[in-house]
């Protein structure tokens, strides 16, 4: 249905009647194919933060044309906005009017990302207000651009530069079709950990995920694209799924293990299996998530029980298991929701379990990184799967075309390559962090 | 732990100078009463799914398995090469050899026993054995009179021989022909087959309805306790065997009326509750050498010791049609030097309850083993609390190939889980026929 629209508004003589009535034309966003380049253009390096020139080594050293001015007449793929250093209010003002005609030559599919540092809790008021100008900057931006293009930011705690692998790793990302739906949102990177893989096409390589909820929808999406990123599927889901369970294990080439995730030693099926099958386990990716809406003053203990216990009270208990297990470098990809973040009318249960997830993830991290791991959360909008095919028309319409910038709902897919990322070693750096996959949707942050 | 131990206890193995096999697991699709939730579905798509998950669960994709073996009891003509086939639409290797193997209700145990001795012998490094059935979409045949006609006609040259061919034909001739559980030689039904032997024993109804709620209870308790998630892959929207009533109680199973043996009056007491219905379904269990499974991380979950086959005459009233696993198992223990109380676990297939209580009292007989077996005593009673443990075909239902392979891997998931110990397996077939067989923990 949206792709249908989606040709109809983009291509011929309705394109130009759809134009001419200002319906919203959702571009169809560049995602991540095999040999494709890493960005459709030369890249434009904005501002002078001493992150600028490493950042442009960086890309030279991927082989990307780069340019510290904008070209004239030329089309750019990215613009990278170095805003690392800005002190004042007032130091955002030139490289914001040098970025305005640079988007102008933005292509369809283009990334701005920039480089700044968390605004924190720190006692100077102006360089918080500096910095926290590039939130809104960015995310304002965000809404302005067309053709599918996107702006994100990337944070740098204090410490950290450009030369941190986490750094390095989620500029690529961020400026790759990986991140199609990923729009508005800001990344940070903690950390100097974090290993860059030999291989870019394969940076899971010799790696062993678990996925939860892996039968269909977004975890086959996940089970997937892990397994094309060179992981070693294990792919988790209730019995009651076994038959798509055992098509999605035999498309990854990975194994098959039935298993209800709320059952008391759910974490040490997962361990065992791993560890005597395929000798290892450095990923879990906590996808298992039920719905069960209803409007709070309707809701039963049923429907909300079920909901906490399988959405989050399954995932703390099997997390406490993987760090009692003391897996070394084990990194935890959790699901929460946007309707974690911002709510969503009759789903209080699976929004109080999304926000749960959130606060595990934020309140796990030093445990796992204590495992030499990490953990996070990828919060996904509005996406097209057979769960949100059940949602009634207008809704649906609203929220893929009106809410997001991107006027459209997400692909299973794009929530995967965030995973994908996060649950690699070069994300080492980003840990406790919830990333939204959400084509940035009106409602929250 | 029991590693080394138990191949060196296995003394078929240690004296003929051949390797282990061992059970690496197993995967069959929840069975389904006939005309039910498989009625649209057809041996190879059943056959298809099983192994399918069974790849899923091992991580077999793109692998060529030595020998695939299963077989079907009811199999239409155009299924001549039923499992070849089936392997075809898996993600197994496409060059993995596949044939059929059809020994009624034993089928099953025949293609696992066989496939078993070839590991034995180094020919095959890994094999899958199973079976499949279906009562829903069996094959109905033409009459054998439309079937002669046209054949003649096919063979006709000329208009003549055309007109002539079809001269013969009869309208009673359009009657279809559907296949039966009838014995061929004896136009009895296995039922009533049974319904005989069982009055021979004297097996009360009271006892066969206590073997049917205890084979419910077990198999229920066995889904409770997760026991099937790693042996089971829900097919069609069917999570569990549907022929399972945990509910069920002994005032229920008394209230049924006597389906066999009718005309024995009072003393009919075979009925639709101690008796398996017909059912779809299909099963598959991985084998394999040591070797084989140490180089693919698999686990071994129990060695197949070795196993046996018996006939008996039921034609000329000899013995119940039943009652070869009765011969069968002897022959099994004096081979491998065991008694019948050497086991840690009995798996009898229950065709029908009485089939599991002639066959114990059989061997409790002392005039039935001295003359019928030629043994010096009896073979003795076994301790009941140690039959069946996880159900069996009277609560899962009896797709007739598959049930050898829901036992097998069934019986060596049960052996691991215990660690040590051995298990009889018993299967009676049609024409009368049946299959034992000896598993050893690992």
């Amino acid at each position: 249905m949206t792709n249908q629209y989606q040709k109809l508004v983009n291509t011929g003589l309705t394109k130009k009647i759809a134009k001419q009535l200002g319906l919203p034309r959702p571009a169809v966003l560049r995602r991540h194919a095999a040999g494709a380049p890493l960005v459709p253009g030369p890249v434009v390096v904005l501002g002078d933060g001493a992150s600028a020139q490493p950042t442009a080594d960086l890309l030279l050293g991927w082989g990307l044309d780069v340019l510290r001015h904008l070209p004239p007449g030329r089309m750019v793929g990215a613009v990278v906005v170095a805003y690392d250093d800005v002190a004042r209010p007032g130091d955002l003002a030139d490289v914001a009017l040098n970025l305005g005609p640079a988007v102008k030559s933005l292509v369809p599919g283009g990334r701005v990302v920039s480089i700044s540092r968390p605004a924190g809790d720190g006692k100077d008021p102006e360089l918080a207000a500096a910095r926290q100008g590039v939130d809104g900057l960015m995310r304002s931006l965000g809404r302005e651009l067309r053709g599918g293009a996107t702006a994100n930011g990337l944070l740098l705690a204090e410490g950290v530069d450009m030369g941190a692998p986490s750094a390095q790793a989620a500029l690529r990302f961020l400026l790759s079709g990986r991140s199609a739906y990923v729009d508005g949102q800001f990344l940070e990177v903690s950390d100097g950990r974090g290993k860059l893989p030999e291989d870019w096409e394969k940076p899971l390589a010799g790696k062993v995920a678990v996925v939860t909820g892996a039968a269909r929808g977004i975890g086959a999406s996940i089970a997937a694209t892990l397994a094309r990123d060179g992981a070693t599927v294990v792919a988790v889901d209730v019995p009651a799924a076994g038959s798509a369970l055992a098509r999605v294990a035999n498309d990854v080439r990975g194994t098959a293990l039935q298993l209800d995730v709320t059952r008391a030693d759910a974490g040490h099926l997962i361990i065992e299996h791993a560890t005597q099958r395929h000798g290892r386990l450095d990923i879990v990716v906590h996808n298992a998530g039920i719905t069960r809406d209803k409007l709070l003053a309707n809701m039963d203990e049923g429907r909300w029980k079920s909901v906490i216990a399988v959405n989050t009270e399954s995932q703390l208990r099997m997390n406490q298991a993987f760090l009692a297990a003391g897996l070394p470098g084990l990194r935890v990809v959790s699901l929460a929701s946007t309707s974690g973040i911002a709510g969503n009318r009759g789903q209080t249960n699976y929004a109080a379990s999304k926000g749960g997830v959130m606060g595990m993830v934020r309140a796990s991290s030093a445990a796992f990184a204590d495992i030499d791991g990490g953990i996070n959360a990828v919060a996904p909008g509005f996406i097209e799967t057979e769960m949100t095919a059940r949602v009634p028309v207008a809704t649906r319409a609203v929220a893929r075309m009106v809410m997001p910038s991107l006027m459209q709902g997400g692909l299973p897919v794009d929530v995967a390559e965030a995973i994908s990322f996060l649950a690699s070693d070069a994300a080492a750096g980003v840990n406790g962090e919830t990333l939204r996959v959400c084509g940035q949707s009106l409602i929250g942050r | 732990m029991a590693t080394s131990t138990s191949s060196a206890a296995s003394p078929s193995q240690a004296s003929q100078g051949v390797r282990p096999v061992v059970v690496i697991g197993g995967n069959r699709i929840p069975f389904a009463r006939s005309n039910g939730a498989y009625a649209d579905a057809s041996n190879q798509d059943m056959l298809t799914a099983a192994l399918d998950g069974l790849v899923a669960r091992f991580g077999l994709q793109g692998q060529r398995i030595g020998a695939v073996a299963a077989g079907a009891v009811l199999k239409h003509s155009r299924d001549f090469n039923l499992v070849r086939e089936s392997v075809l639409g898996t993600a197994l290797d496409p060059t993995t050899p596949a044939y059929d193997v059809q020994m009624a209700c034993a089928t099953g145990m025949e293609a696992i026993g066989s496939l078993a001795n070839k590991i034995k012998l180094g020919q095959l490094d890994s094999a899958i054995g199973g079976g499949v059935d279906t009562t829903s979409d069996a094959p109905i045949a033409v009459s054998e009179g439309l079937r002669r006609v046209l054949l003649e006609l096919a063979r006709a040259r000329t208009p003549k021989q055309r007109l002539a061919a079809l001269s013969k034909f009869r309208p009673k001739d359009l009657a279809p022909h559907a296949p039966g559980t009838g014995e061929p030689r004896t136009g009895l039904s296995m039922g009533e087959h049974q319904a005989l032997t069982t009055a021979a024993w004297g097996v009360s109804r009271e006892a066969q309805d206590e073997l049917a709620l205890k084979s419910h209870h077990n198999l229920a308790a066995a889904y409770e306790r997760n026991f099937f998630d790693d042996l089971i892959t829900e097919y069609r929207g069917v999570g569990r065997d549907n022929n399972l009533r945990p509910s069920t109680t002994l005032e229920k199973l008394g209230s049924l009326k006597p389906a066999f043996g009718r005309d024995l009056g009072d003393k009919a007491t075979m009925t639709a509750g101690n008796s398996t219905p017909l059912t779809d379904g299909a099963s598959s269990v991985l084998l394999g050498s040591e070797e084989f499974a140490r180089a693919n991380d698999l686990p071994m979950l129990a060695n197949f010791v070795d196993f046996e086959a018996a006939s008996v005459d039921f034609v000329r009233g000899k013995e119940g049609l039943l009652m070869a696993p009765a011969y069968a198992v002897p022959r099994l223990l004096a081979r491998q030097g065991l008694t019948l109380q050497d086991f840690d676990f009995y798996e009898i297939h229950e065709a029908f309850a009485g089939t599991v209580l002639s066959t114990l009292a059989a061997w409790e007989d002392e005039d039935f083993c001295r003359n019928k077996l030629g043994l010096d005593a009896p073979l003795g009673s076994i301790d009941r609390s140690k039959l069946n443990v996880a159900g069996s075909s009277l609560a899962a239902g009896h797709p007739f190939a598959a049930t050898g392979g829901r036992i097998v891997a069934t019986l060596a998931k049960l052996l691991h889980e215990k660690g040590s110990g051995r298990g009889l397996i018993s299967v009676c077939a049609a024409g009368g026929q049946g299959v034992v067989a000896v598993l050893e923990a690992r």
